[in-house]
């Protein structure tokens, strides 16, 4: 029983651990498939971070902390696209640019508002989203296996956890059932044929950036005001690049990145159980090598044991409408 | 908007003044961040003025950062002009600092000069090697250059705090940090020459390396513009389809550049390790790698320009602590999101005003060759 308990907390924290990257992968999803590089979800999940944390902090509920935060990143995807898309600027830069710019703005800020260490107050229960617990998950526990399933595992998380895993199916729907998804990719493999159509190509990546930044909020409100009760400096620890990474490594595709965002949440999440644990044979493990897991797991995924990658065609390019 | 036909652009146009209007642009934003922190921009301005030229601790101090920011500037330029964004500078220092001091220590035996040339020599091979395996990976199976020299960041950073904590430190000490460089290691400080001309100056960290960041410059200018390798890298990175017409191989082309990128950054450990610490200390490269990003925009990925953009940054960063000194409500992070901001205005938007600026220089002109 010791040892299935275990599994089961290590799923648990796996889908915990998981939310924000899914919401991150799906929002680099939209950005891309239009044929627009999003770096920048490291930077918007950070200032999601930052802003849901300091809007409930002073507005005293959760759900406006998370509007702010929505607004927020919306108008850094509209930055990013009034550069790289209206522009012309490099796509590469101008999410450099936002990413160093949150980084800093974010811990300055928190440090003018709050005081030197650059964290904001620790929210009241009010100020925070709680855990869900599914209805009867108390009396269904003693029940063997599908008590530790439904209780133990599926029940109990955060809101934020059920939103993201229920964002992947209506992403696959919208990207590849809809019209709309179907002007979504064609603007990212060759826009002057979705031009010639009389779509407008401009339009098209902008509402796939303002997408974008709604769904990357919420992995960043997730951190601030769900997991933890505060926001720190860089707390969002380069998730958002292992979102790319994980999405790349799904072939922009949904349901592929899902796999992808799980299987780093379990390293980590396995990284977090393994820490001071003594291994058969190895020992135990520095907790510094321990923790460098999920980057290594990034930079070997990316390296594609499992065939190249393939980007959408136009991505990288901005669109010049007339030669 | 009218195109305007770029052979009659003048070059102080497109190279000077569009990019100082920009500047002026980003500064004018990064003021408005102070004073939504709650400070005067303008009373923060005088303080960056005073703090890198009113005395010559804080000039001295000044010259230090730009001998940091030439070094990492240099490197994301090689590197940019191959196309590639390393963004690995931060890694690639840290570990090129492990090359100085491993090297420092085991030859300690040899007369100094030789030392020291050695270190130098380790620094760059150590930096080149953490730039090695994200380029074979870019240049062999297309894994984006940006991510994995990300995670090769962090990767370092935990790597480098093992050591620090586990191999490497000073048992007899409590902080992660190694033991000390024997003295006579340690490079000659600006307060020991001036010494020699009689001139008495309290402690900075302006040591020789600043001359080293110098010669790297001039390197980095003969190696891309006058060599056939930097034709050939610089080609790749224009066109890669025409140059494999040309028989151009971008593999070779993408490892080498990001090693000579590496190597660059990782002389940034020499300056840190044999000019100011004299040890390794958890944390060192401290975001010049990243703040090199900046400096090369903003100088054009060229050596003239780099080293005036050095330079600015080294200001902002001596003038900004000593803001963060006389106002409570500005950290060192501020000076962050400023890099940011300028990157922004000089990288990525700086098609803004362009076309705007270039037209009116060149219709004035136009006017004058009539008048």
């Amino acid at each position: 029983m010791e040892f299935l308990s275990d599994i089961a907390s290590l799923i648990n924290s796996t889908l915990r651990i998981s939310t924000p990257l899914v919401f991150a992968a799906m929002a680099g999803i939209f950005a891309e498939r239009s044929g627009v590089i999003d770096f920048s979800l490291e930077g918007k999940m950070l200032m999601a971070a930052f802003v849901a944390a300091v809007g409930s902090y002073f507005l005293g509920n959760p759900w406006l902390g998370l509007l702010l935060a929505i607004i927020a990143c919306v108008s850094l995807s509209m930055l990013h696209g009034f550069a790289s898309v209206t522009y012309k600027g490099d796509q590469v830069v101008s999410c450099v640019a936002i990413n160093i710019l949150i980084i800093g703005l974010t811990t300055a800020l928190a440090a003018a508002w709050f005081g030197q260490a650059g964290l904001t107050p620790t929210l009241t229960e009010d100020q925070r989203f709680l855990e869900v617990n599914l209805p009867f998950a108390e009396s269904l526990r003693d029940v063997p296996i599908v008590g530790t399933i439904y209780s133990d595992i599926l029940s109990g998380h955060y809101i934020f956890v059920y939103l993201a895993y229920l964002t992947v199916p209506i992403v696959f729907w919208v990207v590849f059932k809809t019209s709309f998804g179907l002007r979504l990719r064609a603007v990212g493999e060759n826009p002057s044929a979705v031009d010639t159509a009389g779509i407008n190509v401009f339009a098209m990546r902008y509402k796939a950036l303002a997408i974008n930044g709604v769904l990357i909020a919420f992995a960043g409100a997730h951190l601030s005001t769900a997991v933890n009760a505060n926001f720190f400096r860089e707390m969002s620890a380069g998730r958002g690049y292992l979102a790319l990474a994980a999405m790349i490594f799904g072939k922009w595709h949904p349901k592929t990145a899902l796999v992808a965002c799980l299987l780093f949440g379990f390293t980590d999440a396995l990284q977090i159980r393994l820490q001071g644990v003594e291994l058969p044979a190895i020992g135990e493990i520095p907790v510094q090598l321990i923790q460098a897991l999920p980057y290594v797991l990034t930079v070997v995924l990316l390296a594609g044991f499992v065939g190249k990658a393939i980007a959408p065609n136009a991505i990288g390019q901005p669109y010049i409408k007339e030669r | 908007m009218a195109t305007v036909d770029k052979s009659r652009v003048p070059w102080w146009v497109s190279n000077l003044i569009v990019p100082l209007v920009n500047l002026i642009l980003a500064l004018f934003v990064s003021g408005l961040f102070i004073f939504i922190a709650g400070e005067n921009p303008y009373e923060a301005v005088r303080l960056i003025i005073y703090g890198s030229f009113g005395y010559i601790e804080g000039f001295a101090y000044t010259l230090y950062y730009t001998t940091n920011f030439i070094f990492t500037g240099l490197a994301f330029a090689v590197a940019f002009h191959c196309r590639l964004f390393n963004i690995g500078g931060e890694g690639q220092a840290y570990i090129g600092g492990l090359g100085v001091f491993l090297v420092a220590i085991n030859f300690s035996f040899l007369p100094v000069p030789i030392v020291w040339l050695l270190a130098v020599g380790g620094a760059v091979i150590f930096g080149a090697a953490w730039a090695f395996i994200p380029a074979y990976l870019q240049a062999t199976r297309g894994s984006h250059v940006v991510i994995t020299t990300i995670m090769f960041n962090f990767i370092a950073a935990s790597l480098m705090v093992f050591l620090l904590v586990d191999v490497i430190r000073d048992t007899t000490q409590m902080g992660p940090h190694t033991v000390a460089l024997p003295e006579e290691q340690w490079f000659p400080s600006f307060e020991d020459f001036a010494g020699i001309f009689g001139i008495k100056i309290r402690y900075s960290p302006l040591n020789i390396s600043f001359l080293l960041a110098i010669a790297a410059s001039f390197f980095v200018w003969f190696l891309v513009w006058k060599t056939r390798w930097g034709y050939e890298m610089r080609a790749v990175g224009h066109n890669t389809q025409a140059a494999i017409y040309a028989g151009i191989s971008p593999y070779k082309n993408i490892i080498i550049a990001m090693c000579i990128s590496g190597g660059l950054a990782g002389l940034l450990g020499v300056n840190e390790i044999l000019g100011v610490h004299h040890k390794i200390v958890a944390g060192f490269p401290a975001g010049y790698g990243f703040t090199g990003i900046a400096v090369a925009l903003m100088g054009r990925n060229h050596p003239i320009g780099i080293f005036p953009a050095a330079f600015l940054f080294g200001i902002l960063y001596q003038g900004g602590s000593e803001v963060t000194f006389d106002m409570p409500n500005i950290t060192r992070y501020m000076f962050v999101a400023v890099q940011g901001v300028i990157i922004l205005f000089s990288g990525a938007l700086e098609n803004l005003f362009r076309p705007q600026i270039e037209n009116f220089f060149v219709n004035r002109l136009n006017l004058k060759a009539k008048a």
